[in-house]
């Protein structure tokens, strides 16, 4: 019979699994404990699970379907830039919603560049709020992430098989046809779920693009039951409404072979014989122009007009940076350190990687209204809304940084289990000087995720935050809210650069000795 | 003496069969084809695995359920016998203290196991800066401040040349020698066992055959040891 030594104490890792249970599984309990009666669900809430779900699938939808022709061009061409795309693709993971959304408004708005070159035409300026505003939000942040899915899925597909094809003389459609349709149909369905999943939980976009019967999401139902009716009835019934949504996704994922966000294969370009002629390489060339503006435009946008307004802004505005920050470092620390227990006692019991990663269903609205009765009962829980940000952001980050973390430990303790079990290294000493050693690059990467994750979360703040005491995201929203766009493309060009600041010194502080 | 009673692994469908003892001081090479069991032996006897019956004795003191760093040994695995995070003294202050905070005293006997095994000022190191050679002198120093009665060897050498490897069998040798240890050596090559043992273990389809003299077998071998050698 084999034997493992367990080598590190089993306890604090059950007790983060515990935590990260309390927070998903509990504070849904809370709500539905607290609801007095379980009201029925009028039209307009009904309106906004449809709404949740039909916006859902035409994000993903749409992500996916320009996501295709815009990585074959990635992958078949190099070109002066290629590799700053691909790193730009990656962006808008951490990028904060509140600027994004700016950024947006700032293209796409009434006033913004695209409805001004329709108005010297004689056309009418497009809308950006309502569901197309939504939708339009969404496939800017999931387009990128399923092009980068998808390049990943044509870089898998072996060089040999195209020289083979050339050899075969093979024209555009039988390559479609016996290597790149495998390989998509493959790789879609994974990606579309996860864009999917991401789109059902959105509410920072659907509070500032959408509202209204038309275009609210069940989060932000939520957060409307909440904070409008303090109908905890009606808001923990949505709840389970999400959850239910979030579940049916996260099952239908388990379905397919979700591809996993990496570096690998994204920095060869295979040489391709079937795409040679001028029509190929215009079409290449239109979708990554496309693809670029698409992306760029609105953080260049950001750029020039918040780069006036950010050395006059108010005093509030600055104190909002200093909480965000304190509490995007503090996600950040609790993150790591919930994960790496977490991750260490699921090398004993795989289970608990399961229970850490369950967060990925859950819905934070929902964890922010479950914490805001538990606290309620106790003391005012807006003293409470930075930990309770803190806290929850990082339970939001865990499934990323477990992902991350797991397999590194794994591969540590494959290396150097047996080494370190002879020689007695246990407890600490084992964790000092065997696995953070080995875990320095992930948990470098980590860090800097979970802190621009927090940095930008515009999400439990909302419903905590006394009015002086706003994150930086909240701060923006509300200057966007009394129409101050200058003051607010500043603090979103001053949020975007903590943001990035925060991911990269972390990222880098990881690598430093690798 | 190190006594194997009756002892018996069995995994999926493997199985190992042991029950022979080794004299204090000897050195004793372990032979067989692949897949015979030679790394499950020293695996068995390291306390990476526990048998389903029998019972492991180091002078008369049961070892059958002790942790692997609760045994008197020393180990020199196949690979990743060197974190390539730490230096070469760190790599050899881990025999005195896994936690590695030592004291003057225990740094000046890191240093000089590392002289010992020709590595002076190379303490600083890392492995990456080491060569293969190198590299096995800075696990054969750990082996000497480890100051244990057994050392078990399990093909550390294979990725050395022949020469280089003869070289390291010598200096493993000597350290042994230097601390009156018991060795166990896990090899494919006849010419290191000619180097190395006095005593070897046979082992086939998992039954291992006890010890016995190198000389005296070579000149009546078991018929499995005449087909792995191939003469």
């Amino acid at each position: 019979m084999a034997r493992r030594v367990f080598s590190i104490t089993f306890w604090p890792g059950v007790i983060a699994a515990a935590l990260v249970a309390a927070m998903t599984l509990g504070t849904l309990g809370a709500v539905a404990l607290r609801a007095e009666s379980f009201s029925a669900l009028s039209r307009f809430d009904w309106l906004a699970v449809r709404f949740t779900v039909v916006q859902a699938l035409l994000s993903a939808f749409l992500s996916v379907l320009f996501a295709i022709p815009a990585a074959r061009a990635l992958a078949r061409r190099s070109f002066p830039g290629r590799g700053l795309l691909i790193t730009l693709l990656g962006a808008p993971f951490i990028l904060p919603t509140i600027v994004a959304i700016l950024g947006l408004t700032a293209v796409f708005g009434r006033t913004g560049f695209v409805s001004t070159v329709l108005s010297w035409a004689g056309l009418e300026p497009i809308s950006i709020y309502g569901f197309h505003g939504v939708v339009l939000a969404h496939v800017f942040f999931n387009l990128p992430l399923a092009t980068r899915l998808l390049l990943q899925g044509w870089g898998g597909i072996p060089a040999e098989r195209f020289r083979l094809a050339s050899a075969l003389h093979f024209g555009p459609k039988d390559v479609f046809r016996h290597l790149e349709r495998p390989m998509l149909r493959e790789i879609v369905p994974g990606a579309f779920t996860v864009i999917f999943l991401i789109c059902t939980t959105s509410f920072a976009v659907a509070l500032t693009f959408g509202g209204g019967p038309k275009a609210t999401t069940v989060e932000l139902a939520i957060y409307e039951a909440f904070l409008y009716d303090f109908n905890l009835g009606k808001a923990s019934l949505l709840a389970l409404i999400q959850v239910v949504i979030c579940a049916l996704a996260v099952l239908l994922s388990l379905k397919f072979r979700v591809p996993q966000m990496g570096s690998g294969g994204l920095n060869r370009v295979v040489q391709r014989f079937d795409a040679q002629n001028a029509s190929a390489r215009l079409l290449d060339l239109f979708w990554v122009v496309i693809v670029s503006l698409f992306l760029l435009a609105p953080l260049v946008a950001i750029a020039l007009r918040g780069a006036g307004g950010v050395t006059d802004l108010p005093a509030s505005v600055w104190s909002a940076a200093l909480r965000s920050l304190l509490t995007a470092l503090g996600s950040a620390a609790l993150a790591i350190l919930l994960s790496l227990a977490l991750a260490l006692s699921a090398l004993r019991w795989r289970g608990l990687e399961i229970i850490g990663m369950s967060s990925i269903a859950a819905s934070p609205l929902v964890m922010g209204t479950g914490l805001y009765i538990v606290l309620f009962a106790i003391t005012d829980p807006s003293i409470w809304a930075l930990p309770i940000t803190a806290l929850v952001n990082a339970v939001m980050s865990m499934p990323f940084i477990l992902r991350a973390l797991g397999p590194a430990l794994a591969g540590a303790e494959r290396d150097y289990r047996r080494l370190a079990d002879s020689l007695g290294m246990t407890g600490l000493s084992r964790i000092r000087l065997v696995l953070l050693p080995r875990l320095r690059v992930p948990m470098g990467f980590s860090a800097g995720l979970a802190a621009a994750l927090s940095m930008g979360d515009l999400g439990v703040i909302t419903l905590f935050a006394r009015p002086d005491a706003a994150t930086l995201p909240l701060q923006i929203y509300r200057l966007m809210g009394s129409y101050r766009m200058d003051q607010a493309m500043g603090a979103a060009l001053l949020l975007l650069g903590l943001s990035l600041a925060l991911f990269y010194i972390f990222d880098l502080w990881g690598k430093r000795r690798a | 003496m190190l006594e194997l009673q009756s002892i018996r692994l069995t995994q999926d469908d493997f199985s190992l069969s042991a029950d022979f003892a080794i004299p204090v001081g000897a050195r004793v090479a372990v032979i067989g084809p692949s897949g015979a069991g030679k790394s499950t032996l020293l695996s068995l006897l390291g306390g990476f695995e526990t048998p389903d019956a029998g019972r492991l004795l180091w002078e008369g003191q049961d070892l059958t359920q002790a942790l692997p760093h609760d045994r008197p040994i020393s180990h020199l695995f196949q690979d990743n016998n060197l974190f390539a995070h730490m230096t070469a003294a760190e790599n050899v202050g881990l025999g005195i203290r896994p936690n590695l905070r030592l004291s003057k005293t225990e740094q000046a006997r890191v240093s000089e196991a590392l002289t010992a095994v020709g590595l002076t000022g190379m303490a600083k190191r890392r492995p990456a800066a080491l060569s293969g050679g190198q590299q096995s002198r800075v696990a054969l120093a750990r082996v000497l401040v480890q100051e244990k009665p057994l050392i078990f060897l399990d093909e550390p050498f294979s990725a050395l040349g022949p020469a280089m490897r003869g070289e390291m069998i010598g200096l493993a040798k000597e350290v042994s020698d230097k601390l009156g240890a018991t060795m166990l050596m896990v090899t494919h090559d006849i010419a290191d066992v000619d180097r190395f043992a006095d005593l070897v273990i046979w082992i086939e389809d998992g039954h291992c055959h006890p010890p016995r003299d190198w000389a005296e077998m070579k000149g009546d071998p078991p018929e499995g040891l005449t087909h792995y050698i191939g003469v």
